[in-house]
């Protein structure tokens, strides 16, 4: 059986090489045999034709943030329905959080896991473990048999692990396995109810504040452990500018180390929240317009390797509420790309940064052959137009849940087809 | 008595009141307590007694329970005519540092030869020297130092092995709270052994690089050629989620079992000081294998706390300078 593919006449854009150029993609067997500049060979007639019509050809994107509802909460999403949300933002890979109930902190269950997406997903599901047994923050799990099982990497997803030396134990345990371990930065005691970024829009409305400390104090900690440990660190998602100056600082004597940044961070901040819109009541929570500069300038320089969407299906009942009892958390696969691709309309950061942070960055961070258009790298494509307008419609969204923080947003670019392993499992039809 | 004779001329000079740690000693001195150990077996096989130590007192002082060190040390002395006296304390609810001054002055005031300790407090034993006449052994100190324990392992490996100079030997498991692997890696560095140790990092001690030849995380490449695998007990407590998440996943990855111990050399010995978590550190048919010398180390466990014992208060070391 042949899965011989021939994308042409595509404007190939591949982050990690860097390269620009027309050509063509050819492919078998859920792999990229060859990238050729110009027109396609000539192949045998059962070899399937793409002609992306000078589209951008670009790898699949890589999420490293990804909360479904399987097992547990499949009201929300399912892994199913969580793929087919990827397959139409273009995420060829995600990375999916622990937070399922029961918790994913045993091997078994990272087998499930791979087991329910084999049979049910039509992209790449890289199951994160946790980083502690049930979250907790007490007991370190077992990161040897998790990642034989197949765990991604570590993460106490939502939570931040409060007790410094559980923390050291865990990065230290990490390293001794070459585990990554991707770590949600808050003080649970600083953020206490805490609702939106605290300051004088906060105090306006009414609603308790969290200091931008509650993050910055965890991350410094984090940094200094994970030089003392070795261990391969990656700070889930940092808001605002004094994060970036630390993160910065500490890059210069530690090459194993990394963050990323919420696309909602990137592209909204505090005043989204309006009137108490509670799809706009995120985790970290949306910052100053100052701060999310900041965080623009730093993915632009590097500081930030990663993009990610932060998906995190929350069902009317717990997100129509009022705001300060309402759930954080926002669906992202769908709109992620199109979201990023403003910063590049508004000439905030270039084309190629912008994709290498959703591609190949985290595919160096977790160890991955996927997010490049090199030989031998999965057939993990998408075909982006990236001037095609659209409006977010919930209606269309493929989520289950339909928390989104762009409804009714106009955006300009597409995804118009997606490819897992030489297969098509997306493609844009109609307006 | 000729045989007895024979015995007293093998005894070196030991120019040391106590035995505190392997630290202190050099090459000779190690081969010297080796070799005078190896003419005690016999002695200790034959289940005779000897009386160079007749006359002699020598008080077991046990703060932290042990039954096999005590009752090594308690054969290994009658066996050699001394009069011996074992003293267990339970240091639970008296300040350590006091209890242990106060308990020394009494002891010492019973005019004995030697005092065998043993307490949960690294530096203790050293601390006790200190205020005490007589000779003092140390029998375990916090995780320091047990040095009877080290040089029992290394006249195992030597009657083994014909030597000690150039052999590889893995030391497995807990090193961060272990004092036999701090002793034994001092006696085999200083007897030219190349000495490895083998642990997950929570499990070692900061700076371990600099006490040993090489140190593997990964069990398997430093198993690779080892003329000798002695694996350490993990104290079930710190297999329950801080340093070790679970005991499956420790034995699966750091227990020696048969696909491991085939990667050392077809004839490594497999050693443990006991007691042993089978199934935790140790494949219970390993630990009952044919490459297994864990009874044959608690043999040499008397024989050696013999010659340690005639080192510091037979006659020939009280006629030492």
């Amino acid at each position: 059986m042949t899965r011989a593919l021939i994308i042409e006449n595509a404007r190939i854009l591949d982050p990690a090489s860097r390269r620009d150029m027309n050509g063509a993609v050819l492919c078998d067997d859920g792999r990229i045999l060859d990238v050729v500049a110009g027109a396609a060979p000539g192949a045998p007639a059962n070899v399937t034709r793409v002609d992306a019509g000078g589209l951008i050809l670009a790898p699949g994107l890589i999420d490293m943030r990804v909360f479904t509802g399987e097992p547990g909460f499949e009201y929300r999403e399912t892994l199913m329905s969580a793929s087919r949300a990827a397959a139409a933002g273009g995420v060829t890979s995600f990375v999916m959080m622990p937070d399922a109930n029961p918790v994913i902190d045993d091997a078994a269950l990272v087998d499930f896991v791979l087991r329910r997406a084999r049979d049910t997903a039509n992209v790449n599901v890289l199951p994160s473990a946790a980083l502690t047994k049930g979250l907790a923050g007490t007991d370190i799990t077992e990161f040897g048999l998790l990642k034989e099982a197949g765990a991604i990497c570590l993460t106490d997803g939502r939570r931040t692990v409060a007790d410094t030396a559980v923390l050291r134990a865990a990065f230290t345990y990490a390293a001794n396995f070459g585990m990554p371990v991707v770590h949600h930065v808050a003080d649970a005691a600083l953020v206490a109810d805490g609702v939106m970024n605290e300051g004088l829009f906060a105090t306006g409305l009414g609603l308790k504040g969290i200091p931008r400390e509650a993050e910055t104090i965890p991350l410094e900690r984090d940094l200094q452990l994970a030089a003392l440990t070795g261990v391969r660190y990656h700070a889930a998602q940092i808001s605002c500018a004094a994060s970036v100056e630390i993160v910065r600082r500490h890059k210069k004597s530690n090459a194993m180390i990394s963050c990323g940044v919420s696309i909602n961070s990137l592209t909204l901040n505090e005043n989204d929240v309006g009137a108490y819109k509670t799809f706009f009541k995120l985790n970290p929570p949306l910052r100053s317009e100052t701060d999310r500069q900041a965080v623009v300038a730093a993915l632009g320089a590097g500081v930030i390797d990663v993009i990610h969407s932060d998906h995190d299906p929350q069902d009317s009942e717990v997100k129509r509420q009022p705001f300060a009892e309402a759930a954080n958390g926002a669906i992202g696969l769908e709109t992620m790309l199109a979201a990023a691709l403003r910063l590049h309309h508004a000439d905030e950061i270039g084309l190629m940064d912008l994709l290498g942070a959703m591609t190949c960055r985290p595919a160096r961070i977790l160890g991955l052959s996927a997010g490049r258009i090199a030989k031998g790298a999965p057939a993990d494509l998408i075909l982006v137009d990236p001037d095609y307008p659209w409006v977010v419609s919930e209606a269309a969204i493929r989520s289950r849940a339909r928390n989104t923080a762009f409804e009714g947003a106009r955006f300009s670019g597409k995804v118009m087809a997606t490819f897992v392993g030489g297969v098509e499992v997306f493609r844009h039809t109609g307006e | 008595m000729a045989e007895l004779d024979a015995i007293q001329a093998t005894t070196p000079l030991f120019a040391h009141r106590h035995l505190l740690g392997i630290a202190h000693l050099d090459p000779l001195e190690i081969t010297g307590l080796l070799d005078h150990a190896e003419a005690m077996i016999p002695v200790s096989r034959a289940k005779k007694s000897l009386k160079t130590l007749s006359g002699k007192t020598q008080i077991n002082l046990f703060f932290e329970n042990s039954t096999r060190t005590q009752a090594s040390f308690e054969i290994a002395g009658k066996r050699l005519g001394a009069l011996v006296v074992n003293m267990s304390v339970k240091t639970s609810s008296v300040a350590k540092g006091e209890t242990l001054i106060d308990t020394a002055a009494t002891l010492n005031a019973m005019q004995p030869d030697v005092i065998v300790i043993r307490h949960s407090a690294a530096g203790a034993v050293e601390l006790l020297s200190q205020k005490v006449g007589c000779s003092v052994i140390n029998a375990g100190d916090g995780a320091h130092e047990h040095p009877t324990q080290a040089l029992l392992d290394a006249l195992t490996i030597r009657r083994h092995k014909g030597r000690l100079d150039g052999l590889t030997v893995a030391i497995c498991g807990d090193i961060a709270n272990s004092r036999v692997a701090r002793s034994n890696l001092m006696l085999l560095n200083t007897m030219n052994v190349r000495t490895r140790v083998v642990a997950p990092r929570t499990l070692l001690p900061s700076g371990i690089e600099s006490l040993c030849a090489e140190v593997f995380t990964d069990m398997r490449d430093g198993l690779i050629d080892a003329d000798v695998v002695m694996m350490l007990r993990l104290q079930h407590e710190r297999a329950s989620g801080r340093m070790i998440p679970s005991v499956r996943e420790y034995f699966r990855f750091y227990g020696l079992d048969a696909d491991k111990l085939a990667l050392a050399r077809p004839d490594a010995l497999v050693m443990h000081p006991g007691p042993m978590n089978r199934g935790v550190e140790i494949d219970p048919a390993i630990a009952d294998g044919a490459q297994s010398v864990i009874n044959e180390q608690v043999e040499m466990g008397v024989a050696v706390r013999m010659a340690v014992l005639e080192a510091l208060i037979g006659d020939r070391a009280e006629a030492a300078p």
